[in-house]
């Protein structure tokens, strides 16, 4: 289980989050939503160590994640995707699918300076899974091109896979379908489901309504940096207060 | 024919052994380079290394090779120490910190009188060998081969070409800045540590703001990307002066036309690497 505490967060005078808590089920797709600036984004850089929060706890499976610097939280077992895609445009598919790999590669200098067995093994293993990893979203056949040739949908697919590639319990996606058509939409939420399958706890920030109800276990609703509503989908399309956040109160 | 080779080596010795030194310090700054830091201190660490293995042949009578093996130790010491907080900048910034630790260097060691202030170091034994050369190039060359070959070599394109995604992989991104940076410190060390012992004499201006562009140049030049490139670079830019020697007074700025055109027509050098690299990984899965 995934749990988020009172967290608190001030850039400058700007209270962004106000005690923020929330709990992600393990094996579940759960959503982060809100409207924009509501510091949903915020919430995943708190939890994957590139912001400082103020005040509160974040805790997988019980282990606390504030205060560890990045590469230690995704050792523990957190991978997560970028709104604005950051894939290595001037490595090859392979080459940012092993990236991901590279906390599981535990072989030392010496063995990589003299090519010892136990180097050739794993890099060879590696491979191997980095490139099931590729075929697990139809990139397998492009793995040797550079990833800037790839299209924006293929780019976040990637992206998707060098995550995966980290070995996740808990996979953060922030706006996985953000400017894909609808083919390409359903496609990823097979994809994503897909993901769960294998094991790993879903939890996303996403403004496609109907991706998120239809895909999603259980719903966190943020605005102004506080929590207004939690649930399951049924309950949230019918919440109030989410709907004053989104379109605005209803005349008397 | 064996005549022949005395002649050639005896006119050109000095030659040689600066295209191996040059290419030392390219691939030097290829490292870091690769790993996404523009430093500029490698002709500082380049003269921390050839200060260090001369004061120990002349002043301690210290063996050649454990003077080389000082001259890399050396420059790395430094590295560490002054890479703590000038790795936090990049871009520019680190470039004008490295620059900025340059310059610092050259004053200290213009105002120490056991190395010869600012007269510099004159008598240094004539030790290095084309042997030497060429064994510390060949070193060089399999450390870097063997790399980039490995998680390290891949951590460090990954911080160059994104470092918050590089540490969402898991990768502990200053360390592997030091690391890069380091290395680079010390084998811009060796090469001083070789140069400084066929050249006679260094002093505190031989490492400069200069120098330090040129490592740069030679580098991009060449090409940064491969391991190739450098060497290439290094050769060349080695060379150019002397082939232009006819040219007289206007050989430096034909010089410098032949680099802006390598610049605007090859933009990343003459040697990419680029189609080696993607035939490597497609034969490397099926194997």
């Amino acid at each position: 289980m995934f749990e988020i505490k009172n967290l608190s967060k001030n850039f400058g005078g700007l209270e962004i989050l106000k005690d923020v808590s929330l709990t992600v089920q393990k094996g579940s797709i759960s959503a982060l939503i809100g409207p924009n600036g509501a510091g949903k984004t915020t919430v995943f850089n708190c939890i994957t160590g590139l912001v400082k929060p103020n005040l509160g706890s974040i805790q997988l499976e019980g282990q606390e994640l504030i205060g560890l610097a990045s590469h230690q939280v995704t050792r523990l077992g957190v991978a997560r995707t970028f709104q604005n895609i950051r894939i290595f445009k001037e490595m090859t598919l392979l080459e940012n699918v092993l990236v991901g790999m590279h906390s599981h590669l535990n072989y030392g200098s010496k063995d990589w300076l003299l090519a010892r067995s136990s180097y050739k093994e794993q890099e060879k293993q590696a491979r191997e899974t980095a490139y099931e990893l590729l075929s697990l979203f139809g990139l397998h056949h492009q793995h040797a091109q550079t990833a800037n040739s790839l299209s924006y949908g293929e780019q976040r697919q990637l992206e998707f896979a060098r995550a995966l590639a980290t070995k996740p319990q808990l996979l953060l996606l922030d706006e996985p379908v953000a400017g894909m058509n609808a083919a390409e939409k359903s496609r990823l939420m097979k994809e994503v489901e897909l993901i769960r399958q294998r094991g790993v706890t879903i939890f996303l920030i996403e403004h496609d309504m109907r991706f998120v109800m239809e895909l999603c276990d259980q719903i966190t609703v943020l605005n102004f940096g506080q929590v207004i509503a939690q649930g399951e989908p049924e309950v949230i399309k019918n919440h109030p207060g989410v709907i004053e956040a989104y379109l605005g109160a209803v005349e008397a | 024919m064996l005549e022949w080779l005395e002649t050639f080596w005896s006119t050109y010795n000095t030659l040689i052994l600066s295209i191996g030194i040059n290419s030392l310090l390219a691939l030097s700054i290829a490292l870091t380079l690769s790993c996404g830091l523009l430093s500029l201190a490698n002709a500082a660490f380049m003269g921390i290394g050839a200060y260090a293995a001369a004061t120990l042949t002349m002043q301690f009578n210290c063996p050649f090779e454990l003077a080389l093996i000082l001259s890399i130790l050396t420059p790395v010491c430094v590295a560490l120490l002054i890479g703590l907080p000038t790795l936090r900048l990049s871009g520019v910034y680190l470039a004008m910190a490295t620059l900025g630790f340059g310059e610092v260097l050259r004053v200290v060691i213009m105002n120490i009188d056991f190395i010869g202030g600012p007269m510099g170091l004159n008598g240094i034994p004539n030790l290095t060998s084309f042997w030497h050369v060429l064994a510390a190039l060949l070193l060089v060359v399999y450390l870097l081969w063997r790399l980039k070959a490995s998680k390290v070599g891949r951590a460090f394109v990954a911080i160059r070409e994104d470092e918050v995604a590089a540490k969402l992989m898991g990768i502990p991104v200053m360390q592997f800045k030091l690391l890069a940076f380091s290395l680079g410190a010390g084998i811009a060390g060796l090469a001083g540590g070789l140069n400084a012992h066929f050249t006679y004499t260094i002093g505190p201006n031989s490492y400069a703001f200069e120098n330090a562009v040129e490592i740069l140049t030679m580098a991009v030049f060449g090409g940064a990307n491969s391991l190739l490139g450098p060497i290439l670079g290094g050769t060349l830019l080695t060379l150019l002066p002397e082939v232009l020697r006819g040219l007289k007074e206007y050989r430096l700025a034909v010089n410098g036309l032949v680099l802006i055109l390598v610049v605007l027509y090859l933009p990343n050098g003459l040697w990419s690497g680029k189609s080696r690299r993607i035939k490597k990984s497609m034969t490397s899965v099926q194997g």
